[in-house]
């Protein structure tokens, strides 16, 4: 019973948590506290067997509503949990449980708790129902969940002001996003009578309305992804937000490019060879995502190092990041190839190879930048600081957070033994392969990234001890404990890469790939019906 | 199940590769360097005399610590001085003015209507 409900309960106990958090809070904080630690941890147990689950049969469908009859209208939804649902998930789940330990200490002087961590259980459910379901309609629902808790969150210090202004431009960034996506969902529906994304990469057949809506669901998912040009809400909102918030933040970012990947290997899988005017669709692709990854690298890069304000400088970091994972899937799609023999659409090796580097560095970005994060919470709470002009000397008084510090450092820089550098590597050689020019301004940001992190490093950690800082102690052991996690995970996932790809990042570049070779994802949800 | 040997498999990319074996023996190995390299520093090092000072390119050392500190914002001072131009254009890329930043995603949309929809 329970084994065969996994994916349902993987959104409804963070739901009910988020409901009954209020009840709980009544009772007491530490109270609230224990119980939203343990609703996370649950959940986290729920995804982790369903993603065993997947990783070991392969694909499950769940369908919520009547069952199918010949003739018969039946109202229902599938959920759709593939390798790549699967792997997001992972993130959707982890980042959120990591919050809720670093924000026991973190948010502790704080009022208003019980909302905080009712929203926090929003988000995460809304993450991943996002990642699991199989319908286009639900796909939208659960982005607004989404973006309507994250601009809550993100404006939860509301007697500062930036923080409200940032919630705003949060939500109105969103609501638009989210209104040409039902706008591109309404294009298909009126043409194919169907919402279940299996049926509609079945049946979409590359019409007029077809492209019009592969464009708005590209640039609308693309913006709450936080690609540049349209980054520009992203570092308001994670340099507003509590660092605990930005944490999840993250993966809510990562579920939208979830959303972008959704849409051209599955969605229009099928059509991604189709030539129009000579050019075939995946080449058209390639050109714009390389061109807005590149954009998104450099630009991303230039502003960090120009940011005096701690937060704002990760988050640029966080968008030149974001970068680097479209550029990986800007160069696999160029590679996409008809066998003339078999009639197959598949990767070439290097495409794959760029695919499986993408991929991985998702993961490492969630845990890089999430860790760089909560180690800027870790300064603001030790200082009430964030301005690197007036940081210095912290690592006499901070030792572990310096250590924190300086692994997430290395980590989003690509140096060895961490897990960006594995990731790095496999994008670095994939591109190159393709274009050398695109490893070349890959690897030069790498660098100039790393520049970024060695001025904080510099300014804020080492130097004398400062007057005004003189008393600053140690954070709580709660935040200590989640920057620890994700700094273990970070080191394990560095030096053991092979064992993270071949049992995490294969199984979801294999969701992808499979949907283009022998439309897996389709068969899975046809089967059932 | 993971079986151990697992964790000790080799990462490649094509040309590049990672064991995780050899990198702790390198690592090993590089700081045994380090500590022999250490080892034969100079025998008539004095501890709290003119040796332990800090050079600092012929400046003066302030006796107030903290005015030795450099500032997060004068790290790179001359690099962002030589992309001054790029700056300024980024900057004013960056208004902070929400009706901008969806003006942004109406170009792009627009343009990749135009290409994706109107042209191909």
């Amino acid at each position: 019973m329970f084994f065969d409900n996994l994916p349902a309960l993987a959104v409804a106990v963070p739901l009910f948590g988020a409901f009954l958090t209020p009840l709980v809070s009544k009772i007491g904080d530490r109270a609230r506290n224990v119980f939203v630690i343990l609703v996370m941890g649950l959940t986290t147990t729920v995804v982790f067997l369903l993603v065993n689950d997947v990783f070991t049969n392969g694909i499950q469908t769940y369908v919520f509503g009547g069952s199918y009859q010949p003739g018969e209208t039946v109202i229902r939804i599938f959920f759709e949990v593939d390798g790549l649902s699967a792997f997001m998930a992972i993130i959707a789940v982890v980042l959120p449980l990591v919050a809720v330990i670093y924000s026991w200490g973190f948010m502790k002087k704080e009022t208003g708790l019980d909302k905080y961590y009712t929203l926090i259980l929003l988000m995460t459910t809304g993450m991943i129902g996002l990642v699991l379901t199989g319908d286009m309609f639900n796909f939208f629902v659960f982005l607004e969940i989404t973006s309507i808790s994250s601009a809550a969150l993100v404006a939860f210090w509301v007697n500062k002001g930036k923080a409200v202004d940032a919630g705003f431009k949060y939500i109105v960034i969103s609501s638009i996003g989210a209104l040409f996506v039902l706008f591109a969902i309404a294009l298909l529906y009126g043409q194919y009578d169907a919402l279940n994304m299996a049926v509609l990469a079945n049946s979409i057949q590359y019409t007029f309305l077809d492209k019009m809506a592969l464009v708005l669901l590209l640039v609308a998912l693309a913006m709450k992804a936080g690609i540049v040009p349209m980054h520009m809400w992203l570092p308001d909102a994670y340099g507003c937000a509590p660092s605990s918030v930005t944490l999840v933040l993250i993966g809510a970012t990562q579920a939208s490019l979830y959303g972008v990947f959704r849409v051209v290997f599955t969605l229009y899988g099928r059509e991604l060879t189709t030539a129009v005017n000579q050019v075939s669709l995946n080449v058209l692709l390639s050109v714009f995502i390389v061109a807005l990854a590149l954009a998104t690298i450099v630009v991303g890069v230039l502003m960090a190092l120009k940011q005096s304000n701690l937060k704002r400088m990760i988050a640029f970091a966080a968008v030149a990041e974001i970068g680097y994972m479209i550029l990986a899937v800007g160069a696999a799609l160029s590679t996409i190839t008809v066998d003339s023999n078999t009639g197959v659409t598949m990767l070439t090796e290097s495409g794959e190879m760029a695919l499986k580097g993408g991929l991985f560095h998702i993961i490492n970005d969630a845990l890089d930048i999430g860790l760089l994060f909560l180690v800027a919470g870790a300064i603001y709470y030790a200082t009430r600081e964030t301005s690197v002009n007036k940081l210095g000397g912290l690592a006499r008084n901070m030792k572990y957070t310096t250590v924190f510090f300086l692994i997430g450092l290395l980590a989003v820089s690509g140096m060895p033994p961490m897990n960006g550098f594995a990731s790095k590597l496999l994008i670095y050689e994939s591109t190159y392969q393709i274009n050398p020019i695109l490893a070349v301004i890959a690897i030069l940001c790498s660098i100039l990234l790393l520049a970024v992190f060695v001025k904080v490093f510099h300014s804020v950690f080492l130097g004398p001890k400062l007057s005004v800082f003189k008393d600053t102690k140690e954070v709580p052991k709660s935040m200590l404990l989640a920057m620890g996690i994700i700094a273990i995970v970070i080191v394990f996932f560095g030096i053991f890469p092979e064992l993270v790809v071949n049992n995490i990042v294969q199984p979801a570049a294999d969701a992808l790939t499979d949907m283009l070779k022998n439309g897996l994802y389709v068969k899975a949800v046809l089967g059932v019906i | 199940m993971l079986e151990w040997f697992s964790f000790l498999e080799t990462f490649k990319t094509g040309s590049g590769l990672w064991n995780p074996l050899v990198w702790g023996v390198a690592a090993v190995i590089t700081f045994l360097i380090i500590y022999i390299i250490r080892g034969q520093g100079k025998k008539d090092y004095k501890r709290d005399t003119e040796q332990t000072k800090v050079f600092l390119s012929g400046n003066p050392e302030f006796d107030d610590k903290e005015k030795m500190h450099v500032k997060g914002s004068n790290v790179y001072w001359g690099f962002m001085e030589t992309l001054q131009g790029v700056y300024k254009t980024l900057s004013d890329m960056h208004t902070g003015v929400v009706s901008d930043y969806v003006l942004w995603f109406m170009i792009v949309l627009g343009l990749f209507l135009i290409v994706l929809v109107g042209v191909f």
